[in-house]
């Protein structure tokens, strides 16, 4: 499918501006051309499909469907997945957060569709895609999403609900069944301009961040000698996932950006397990959104809901770096 | 004279939201009550799960995007 980008970069790289290829700014510059275009390509498309799924299944309907049904404890599967295919906005996490609580969902599956929101959206997934490939992308989306099934489960269990913020819990003792969901009478086809809208300022928003994280990947690539990162942070190193979660939690990058440096430094040496947690807590666990839900929750609540992700994400880490 | 509402956290997706509102407003030529609700338990009295919305006299018109400026005029005329 990108074989023509390929050929593009290299006209431009090695034909028009006329470097040699296979010095150290030739291969550099071409790599950033390369994937640019790839990146945007495939964030475009992921963004597309993503709005369709969302326009047949918003979060209204994601809500009646968890509140109304019998789900045997497959709501937390169901929370997550949904939480995966929904576009994520950290401007929305709290209103979706209310909306469930208010919908009468049990703490833990919202937590389900909260963890697995920011860490599995249409941008990591699209740069993931591009810069690791097909297998590790199902890999780091399912991880994703068993990971958010697992906390969520983990997190009911530990019956927090009282340490959500005063108007919360009043919203959650007077949980109603919501009203069926009304989606309108308008067909994907006549949504299709406004869907296109969204993935297009989806573009806009984080094309800057892909173009200086494809630029900081590609002038590593071509300047950091192989292996380089093997000695310090390599396989035998047990402690290097714990270390690099907890350094990565308060670390707040766009996927975009930190994509593109990561995948230098599986190049590089740094093993993937490694490297995909610590891409995980940089977008899944950050700041602004502790900041956000001080509003939903008390402090301690957002710490333990923090620490149980962590350490899910320090698991999955180790677990991959023995098993690929 | 309608009574209009944003609502959102202040995000930028909410100011496009208000940029579009008052670009119709004008368009029209028409005057309205613009109000903007960032404060969370006020946003969420109106049952929606996505910000930005667009109340228009009490009834949610949008929420989850931006709607456009010939959208918004549907709603005001």
């Amino acid at each position: 499918m990108f074989e023509w980008t390929q050929l593009f970069a290299d006209w431009l790289i090695y034909g028009l501006i006329g470097l040699e290829e296979g010095t150290s700014l030739g291969n550099a510059l071409n790599f950033f051309v390369y994937d640019v275009i790839k990146i945007m390509i495939l964030l475009f498309l992921i963004s597309m499909l993503m709005g369709i799924v969302n326009a047949w299944f918003p979060v209204e309907r994601v809500r009646d469907f968890i509140s109304s049904r019998k789900l045997y404890g497959m709501q937390y599967l169901f929370a997550a997945i949904f939480g995966a295919v929904t576009p994520f906005c950290s401007c929305s996490s709290v209103p979706l957060f209310i909306g469930f609580v208010k919908g009468g969902i049990p703490l833990g599956v919202t937590f389900a569709f909260l963890i697995t929101s920011p860490l599995v959206n249409e941008v990591a997934v699209a740069i993931f895609l591009g810069m690791f490939g097909l297998k590790l992308t199902l890999i780091y989306v399912t991880t994703g999403i068993l990971l958010g099934t697992l906390g969520g489960y983990v997190l009911e269990k530990l019956k927090l609900d009282h340490l959500l913020t005063d108007w919360v819990q009043t919203l959650q003792h007077n949980s109603s069944d919501p009203d069926g969901f009304d989606a309108g009478e308008r067909t994907i086809w006549q949504r299709m301009p406004e869907i296109s809208r969204e993935a297009t300022s989806i573009l806009k928003a984080v094309g800057i961040y892909v173009v200086i994280g494809i630029g900081i990947g590609a002038a590593m690539h071509g300047y950091v000698p192989e292996g380089f990162f093997e000695p310090y942070i390599g396989p035998e190193n047990v402690l290097a996932v714990p270390m690099a979660v907890i350094l990565a939690v308060p670390l707040y990058a766009n996927a975009a950006g930190i994509v593109p440096v990561i995948q230098v430094f599986v190049a590089k040496g740094v093993p993937i397990g490694t490297a995909i947690a610590f891409m995980m807590a940089t977008i899944g666990l950050s700041i602004p959104e502790a900041a956000l839900l001080k509003k939903v929750m008390s402090t301690k609540l957002i710490l333990i809901f923090f620490g149980v992700v962590t350490v899910f994400i320090i698991i999955s880490g180790l677990f991959f770096n023995l098993v690929l | 004279m309608k009574n209009i509402k944003i609502l959102g956290p202040g995000c930028v997706r909410c100011r496009d939201t208000e940029m579009n509102v008052k670009k119709a407003l004008e368009d029209l030529g028409i005057e309205a009550n613009v109000s903007k609700i960032t404060d969370y338990p006020q946003i969420m009295e109106y049952d929606i799960m996505s910000t930005p919305a667009l109340v228009v006299d009490e009834v949610v018109k949008v929420s989850g995007r931006i709607p456009t400026v010939n959208e918004i005029k549907t709603f005001l005329s």
